[in-house]
């Protein structure tokens, strides 16, 4: 075994709560693929066996491959898990997440539904009353919304309807965020819409790890989750430990300690912080990372203890501004961190504007000096 | 070239005439069998039905007038329909109402007070569906529960629940709709993905022929069935105020959709006479002709009609009524003794498994209301 695939099982043994393990994690995250294949022979080879169950191990996988290895293990668990969404079958979802799964599982369980966002959605619905455990694909975040309805109108209910007699174990995965220089209506964030929709519990791994553990925590939970997946962190690879099982669900997590400023986000933002911390690190500042990883509820334990010790919040997100996420995040830390805080919480988000055509993403999208941007103005309190 | 042609008809089914005769439309002639299989105790409890309906009908409209419920949603004129439809299922089918199906929840099972619970603001509904014949909860939403329907009835096919070959056991799923809800994107939806995965279903629409205000011809300008073959499914019109055709055609229905054979669509032509909800007022957009025209089609008087003519008793009747009463009035009484739920109620079923929020806003709301009740009145 080489030093190199040491440390990925060093990272991911110290997982609960090391900040350094993280950060770590999030570097190997960066590797090339080809860095990857040249470095992690050993790694691979000594989790050859990593497609049958059981069998523990580190793999090298990217976000979107661990979601598929968190499917496929779900799928194994529980034959009422099944999957449905448009072209996920033969061709295995247009970002591939679901591939070979038809093939392994079959049609009857990897379901290439019509062309219906509401129609997916209504239908797992019923599926769920039956016993069923729905994992819905949507194709892209900004094609939600015809099934906004069936989602915060009755998924969202059924339990409280029902009075407690039913329970609805449907995931939602919607692949969400910019950075992929795509056309309208494909890079949007619009996960604050089913945070504040009672009844839903909505979630965004971050690295493969988490995706990996999140979407089987999900799919094993009796509520209704959407799950964010930020597409453009979809391709860089990163440890999965299929032996060691990460946080729970709904917890956050301090992925890079410091002492100076606080930066919260979750999803592909919380790449951004961690490059924002290396450049912040250079210049003398110390950021802690905070990664959000649910969005309802939100775990403000960490992010709590974090402000108690720096005094200092910075919020990021991808999504608009205007009653988003981070509205709530900063309104709650001021409620309840108050005498802690040397300066008032910052947002820094996308504008309150459609997304602008992908030619100006790197202008629209929150950046790594954007965030220290916000640093410098909370610093200067 | 020559205009196109556009005219849109389908033939209604009717086994039963406005006055009351057995006289079935050449489309009708092959369900007659089934109506001929039903015996005299089943023929009596179609009218025992249609009879207690019209009285909780009664009773609820007075009971909102009285303050006592939030809102009534009146079935009066839609009897038929409702009762022969409801009739049609077996036990082990699942029946997925709008809102206004209070007489098929109770031909299931469910005890009509907890329509009544929902509609005075006590409940959500509540009522759980595997311990009341297979009703589903009212949904509120135009058109959701046809999805639910839909997905539901993919559930009993990759159970293999349905098409082993025995009736007896096979299930099927029957979905209420109205000609307003047709209108809305998830009837279209669920019926693509009831074509698409050949669902063991009936969608069953009651066109009562007014959404609130608005007539079914600002819906469709063709018959609603005809959607069923657009579709790639059945579809068929029938009298919805004849009680025969409205269970024979739905029995035949299902039976070929627990067969295996797909789903199909049956549009119940009917009329609400009564206001959409008690909030409404219906004089203000139809006419008295058009509801004097559609008192002649009462589905009561042309079935009692037939059943004196087949020689039911005058004291059957005189039974039926008084069991009715009896029945609208224990149910008034019931609705009136509701209690009010307690404030858990808000927060204990939002989620299957714990929640912070909820946890720590129960908790919030239960120190600040005895901050009240305990606190000092100085």
């Amino acid at each position: 075994m080489n030093a190199r695939t040491e440390e990925e099982l060093r990272v991911t043994d110290a997982t609960q709560g090391s900040a350094e393990g993280l950060e770590t994690q999030y570097a190997a995250s960066e590797t090339t693929a080809t860095d990857a294949a040249s470095t992690d022979t050993a790694a691979v080879a000594s989790a050859a066996p990593s497609t049958e169950r059981g069998v523990p191990g580190v793999q090298t996988l990217s976000l979107a491959k661990a979601i598929t290895a968190g499917l496929r293990e779900a799928m194994r668990a529980d034959d009422k898990v099944l999957l449905m969404g448009e072209d996920i079958g033969p061709l295995g979802g247009v970002f591939r997440v679901t591939e070979g799964l038809q093939a392994e599982f079959g049609d009857k369980r990897v379901l290439d539904t019509p062309l219906a966002e509401s129609g997916i959605v209504g239908t797992a619905i019923g599926l769920a009353m039956r016993g069923y455990r729905p994992v819905i694909e949507i194709q892209f975040d900004g094609f939600i919304f015809p099934a906004f309805d069936q989602i915060t109108t009755q998924l969202a209910r059924v339990t409280v309807r029902h009075n407690g007699s039913a329970s609805m174990p449907i995931v939602i995965r919607v692949p969400y965020g910019g950075h992929i220089g795509s056309i309208e209506h494909h890079q949007e964030s619009p996960e604050a819409y089913f945070a504040h929709t009672p009844g839903l519990r909505v979630v965004s791994p971050s690295n493969p790890h988490d995706a990996y553990w999140m979407i089987q925590e999900a799919i094993a939970s009796n509520d209704p989750v959407l799950f964010f997946e930020p597409k453009s962190r979809y391709w860089p690879k990163g440890p999965v430990d299929q032996a060691h099982a990460g946080l729970p669900l709904h917890a956050s997590r301090i992925v890079r300690e410091g002492t100076d400023v606080t930066v919260v986000g979750h999803g592909a933002m919380v790449a951004t912080l961690l490059q924002a911390a290396d450049i912040a690190a250079e210049e003398g500042r110390s950021l802690e990372v905070v990664d959000l990883r649910s969005l309802s509820p939100i775990d403000y334990g960490p992010l709590l203890d974090s402000v108690h010790r720096t005094g200092r919040l910075i919020v990021a997100q991808e999504a608009y501004g205007n009653v988003s996420i981070g509205s709530e995040v900063a309104a709650t830390v001021a409620e309840r961190a108050f005498y802690s805080l040397e300066a008032p919480v910052l947002r820094v988000s996308s504008f309150d504007t459609p997304f602008p055509p992908a030619a100006l993403e790197s202008e629209y999208l929150p950046s790594p000096d954007r965030v220290l941007e916000a640093v410098d103005r909370a610093l200067a309190y | 070239m020559s205009a196109r042609e556009r005219d849109f008809t389908a033939p209604t089914v009717q086994l039963l005439t406005p006055d009351g005769e057995l006289r079935p439309t050449p489309e009708a002639e092959a369900y007659l069998p089934l109506v001929e299989a039903l015996d005299d105790t089943m023929l009596e409890r179609f009218y025992r039905d249609m009879a207690i309906s019209r009285r909780i009908d009664i009773a609820g409209a007075n009971l909102q007038r009285q303050g006592q419920l939030a809102l009534w949603v009146p079935s009066h004129g839609q009897e038929a329909a409702q009762v022969g439809s409801a009739h049609a299922a077996r036990p082990q089918d699942h029946l997925f109402p709008s809102y206004r199906e209070h007489i098929v929840g109770i031909i299931r099972g469910l005890d009509p007070v907890n329509i009544l619970a929902l509609l005075r603001g006590a409940t959500l509904g509540g009522w759980n569906p595997a311990e009341n014949g297979n009703f589903h909860l009212y949904t509120l939403v135009l058109a959701s529960q046809t999805l639910h329907a839909t997905g539901y009835a993919m559930g009993l096919q990759f159970d293999g629940a349905t098409a082993t070959g025995d009736p007896e056991t096979d299930a099927a799923v029957l979905v209420y709709y109205g000609d307003g809800a047709s209108s809305q994107g998830d009837a279209s939806e669920a019926l693509v993905f009831a074509a698409s995965y050949q669902t063991p279903q009936v969608f069953f629409i009651q066109n009562n022929q007014w959404a609130i205000s608005v007539p079914v011809s600002r819906q469709s300008r063709s018959p609603l069935s005809l959607r069923g073959g657009g579709f790639g499914m059945p579809g068929v019109r029938i009298d919805g105020n004849d009680v025969l055709v409205s269970y024979a055609v739905t029995r035949q229905s299902l039976e070929e959709a627990r067969a295996g054979e797909g789903p199909s669509l049956i549009e119940a032509e009917t009329y609400r006479m009564g206001a959409h909800t008690t909030a409404d007022d219906p004089t203000k957009y139809r006419t008295d002709d058009e509801v004097e025209y559609w008192a002649r089609r009462d589905p009561i008087t042309r079935y009692r009609t037939w059943l004196e003519g087949r020689g039911a008793s005058a004291a059957f009747f005189d039974d039926v009524d008084t069991e009715a009463a009896d029945v609208a009035a224990d149910l008034r009484r019931r609705a009136l003794d509701l209690v009010a739920p307690t404030r858990e109620v808000i927060f204990k079923h939002v989620y299957s498994e714990p929640h912070p929020l909820m946890t720590e806003q129960s908790a919030w709301l239960e120190a600040y209301e005895s901050s009240f009740e305990g606190g000092s009145s100085a």
